[in-house]
């Protein structure tokens, strides 16, 4: 299994479906929340389902909306089973805490190259890994 | 108050700063003297309204220990029929109000808390929510702040203090990109789409753009829309203007000298960014929000609006310490003679934008705000970018010139 550090974790363990991206993240600017798909028609995302997925995304973007969305998110479970980025913001850190979502960022190399579109991921935040299980 | 001496509330509000401040290797907490919360019930839901109304009823303890203001609600509760917001929504507001009332904040409902409240002095640790207001008060004011989240600027209210970590620490404030403006800003929205093109070459929340070459000192409405517009485009949350900016009286002192320079911005890359909000002429609703409009900016709206009358709505949205002296001074008058609507503490992106959008039949926004456009597609809108004075032709022609 293939492995990647993460020079920051946060949240449990979980495992699942990988969508992939080279883009930004905001749950207001990007998502529609009710639906649970990305609904930004410039986002290289745009029209897929985030529910269950671990979205692999560039860096935060955006507003602060988001620190108060994911915790709004997941009380409908319409939310993303974790985040791995390149880059975080605070507002992203904020709102997984606050949301009790799974977050890891900061690797060597661009993450989103690394980790193919669709395959299945496993993420510890206790040990800051993220490995390619399928 | 981890160990819960202080209440539930406190303890739960400490919780959450340890882990944050765990997750960015905070040394510690900054003492802080202001916080000021983005909380509007589209980003809260009902699930975040009911764990503020938990807080205080739960916890007799659970009020905020320094002056602690609200950014704009969902709503201006006067004007909720002009706008066709949904009664569930409206009610949702009025809830959070009560809630986040009992627990000792100021409904302020500002995003411009640093031209009407009290703004920062150079080096004052603050924890404030709203990009804009942040991306502000770092660069102009010289204040010192990240990105503070609903939750987080709560807690920074509850317990005093905040993580020291990022835009609190010397080091992060340095400049990372140099940027040589060769052409210097006309009007407010040229100042947004320049911001926009520094934010998106800067790229992320820890990249300080040092700006050099500007050919005059801007206003403060004019860097209220070159800073929002950053902070939209590219997360950034602080920005040096050499000569111009508190910390940046010479390049040298940010650092700066030491870059090479990254790009030499030209007229042409702020009206590439513009034309990607232009094309469609016709228009469904004018909105000048985003951040809230000062009192000289309505000055100059309602002087726009005279002699006219709109076939299109045109919102103008402004604080509600801002719309008494506009009422004073016959502003809101003016405004409102045209056709126009004067709405006050709340912010058009935050008030439920697709709803009100499916009510009204609104899809083609002109705006003279870069950060709202960026914004708004998310929305399903088609926004549509222009100077304030295109705007107040297309409410009054339909279409923009």
């Amino acid at each position: 299994m293939k492995a990647f550090i993460a020079r920051q974790a946060m949240g449990r363990k979980v495992r699942g479906p990988a969508l992939v991206a080279k883009d930004g993240f905001s749950a207001r600017y990007d998502l529609d929340r009710l639906g649970g798909t990305f609904s930004r028609p410039t986002h290289k995302l745009a029209g897929e389902s985030y529910r269950g997925r671990i979205l692999v995304l560039d860096t935060a973007k955006g507003g602060v909306a988001s620190a108060w969305m994911l915790r709004e998110m997941a009380s409908r479970g319409v939310v993303p089973l974790a985040l791995v980025f390149n880059s975080v913001n605070p507002i992203i850190a904020q709102g997984a805490a606050f949301g009790d979502i799974t977050l890891v960022a900061g690797f060597e190399g661009d993450i989103t190259t690394q980790i193919p579109h669709g395959a299945t991921v496993e993420i510890d935040p206790a040990e800051r890994t993220v490995r390619i299980v399928e | 108050m981890l160990a819960g001496e202080h209440g539930a509330a406190v303890k739960s509000a400490i919780e959450h700063q340890v882990r944050v401040g765990d997750f960015f290797g905070a040394a510690d907490l900054v003492p802080v003297t202001q916080a000021h919360i983005m909380a509007d019930t589209e980003s809260l839901g009902e699930a975040g309204v009911a764990w503020v109304e938990s807080l205080a009823k739960d916890d007799p303890k659970a009020r905020v220990c320094v002056p602690t203001i609200m950014d704009p609600r969902g709503t201006d509760f006067a004007k909720t029929a002009v706008l066709r917001q949904p009664g569930w929504a409206v009610d949702l507001e009025r809830r959070a109000v009560a809630a986040f009332s009992r627990l000792g904040i100021f409904m302020t409902d500002t995003c411009i808390n640093y031209q009407t409240i009290q703004a920062p002095l150079r080096g004052e640790s603050v924890a404030f929510g709203d990009t804009g207001v942040v991306i502000y008060s770092n660069s102009v004011c010289g204040a010192r702040s990240n990105f503070e989240g609903g939750p987080s600027a709560l807690a920074a209210g509850l317990t005093g203090r905040t993580p020291r970590y990022g835009f609190h620490l010397d080091e992060a404030r340095r400049a990372t990109v140099r940027i040589r403006a060769d052409w210097t800003p006309v009007t407010l929205n040229d100042w947004g789409a320049l911001g926009a093109v520094i934010g998106r070459l800067a790229g992320n929340y820890w990249a300080v753009p040092v700006v050099e070459g500007l050919q005059r000192v801007p206003s403060s409405d004019e860097l209220k829309h070159f800073g929002a517009a950053m902070a939209s485009f590219g997360s950034s949350a602080l920005f040096h203007l050499v000569g111009i900016t508190p910390e940046a009286a010479r390049l040298e002192d940010v650092g700066g000298e030491k870059l090479s320079v990254h790009k030499g911005v030209k007229e042409q890359d702020v009206r590439a960014l513009q034309s990607a909000y232009a094309g469609e002429k016709e228009i469904d609703v004018v909105v000048f929000s985003a951040p809230q409009l000062s009192l000289y900016e309505l000055r100059t709206l309602a002087g726009l609006c005279e002699g006219r009358k709109f076939v299109k709505p045109l919102l103008a949205v402004t604080s509600p310490q801002v719309k008494p002296d506009a009422d004073r001074f016959g502003l809101t008058e003016r405004i409102e003679r045209a056709g126009g609507h004067v709405l006050s503490g709340m912010c058009f992106y935050q008030s439920y934008a697709r709803e009100i959008a499916e009510a009204n039949g609104w899809k083609r926004l002109a705006t003279n705000s870069t950060k709202m456009v960026n914004i708004l597609g998310g929305y399903g809108y088609v926004p549509l970018l222009a100077t304030m004075e295109q705007c107040v032709e297309a409410a009054e022609k339909g279409k923009l010139p």
